[in-house]
């Protein structure tokens, strides 16, 4: 079935840009191998026909977010000769660390048998036109809406603090 | 083998593992973030999977919320690298040890 292999490439890419996330030594390849593993990510959300999110998904995390990163590495100018090499213990113990999460999570999904088929996409609760999710922001998610609204507007007041230049600032040595 | 919510789940667990691997092994501020993005990119492909197998529409509407508090959050967020790069000139996690004393 086309979906099924469609599924195991894109699920195999995500992987794999992720790992190259860590791996990479280069930032500027990181933010590129992550903007890789977004894009494979909006095509698992078509596959489960999450269209909007997919488009949103591109849209805010591989436009916006990603060439903000990018926008930055170049304003930091991080390319220069301080990358130094992953020591062998940090290696390891994370390894360890996040090969424990992996496996208690895992063996709690694997253990869940969720095997319930694909259920059909039903007017009113789950269809893939853009009037449900309309409907359901205004009606039943209309605080959050209201507090993520909000929550932009303090996120914008602090950056803009944020980037001030204050004067008279004690550095901590 | 047919794809169900079991193959998503693993999928977003192998990811947000990634992701946490990388926020303990890497040194730079800038990675570190990138990787926290990768955790929260692997819980929404956990709460889309769930939404479409039990044919609710909840998670979805949660992503969207999780997508736009994680662009306000990576604004912020960088806002403070860029402070901290302005004060202290580097972003290596390892130099940043002023309260270890």
């Amino acid at each position: 079935m086309a979906p099924d292999s469609l599924f195991y490439f894109f699920a195999a890419l995500t992987v794999l840009s992720a790992l190259a996330v860590v791996f990479n030594r280069n930032a500027v390849a990181a933010a590129l191998c992550f903007f890789i593993s977004l894009c494979s990510t909006g095509v698992l959300f078509v596959l489960l026909d999450a269209y909007l999110l997919a488009f949103m998904l591109v849209l805010v995390y591989a436009g916006a977010v990603v060439a903000l990163f990018l926008f930055i590495i170049m304003l930091l100018d991080m390319q220069g000769g301080n990358r130094r090499p992953f020591k062998l213990a940090s290696v390891v113990s994370s390894a360890i660390a996040g090969a424990l999460l992996l496996v208690g999570v895992g063996t709690f999904v694997s253990h869940a048998k969720f095997n319930a088929p694909l259920p059909a996409l039903t007017e009113g609760t789950f269809s893939t036109d853009l009037k449900i999710y309309g409907a359901k922001l205004f009606t039943s998610y209309l605080l959050p809406v209201e507090i993520v609204g909000f929550l932009l507007l303090i996120a914008m007041l602090g950056v803009i603090v944020l980037s001030k230049r204050f004067e008279g600032l004690e550095d901590v040595k | 083998m047919n794809v169900g919510l079991n193959e998503y789940l693993i999928l977003s667990v192998v990811v947000f593992a990634i992701g946490f691997f990388g926020v303990l092994l890497r040194k730079n501020t800038l990675v570190i973030y990138m990787c926290l993005e990768l955790m929260l990119i692997a819980s929404t492909i956990a709460l889309v999977a769930f939404s479409r197998y039990n044919a609710s529409i909840a998670g979805n509407v949660f992503v969207f919320f999780i997508l736009t508090v994680a662009a306000a959050e990576v604004a912020v967020g960088l806002a403070i690298i860029v402070a901290l790069f302005r004060r202290r000139q580097t972003v290596q996690v390892d130099e940043l040890n002023a309260l270890k004393s």
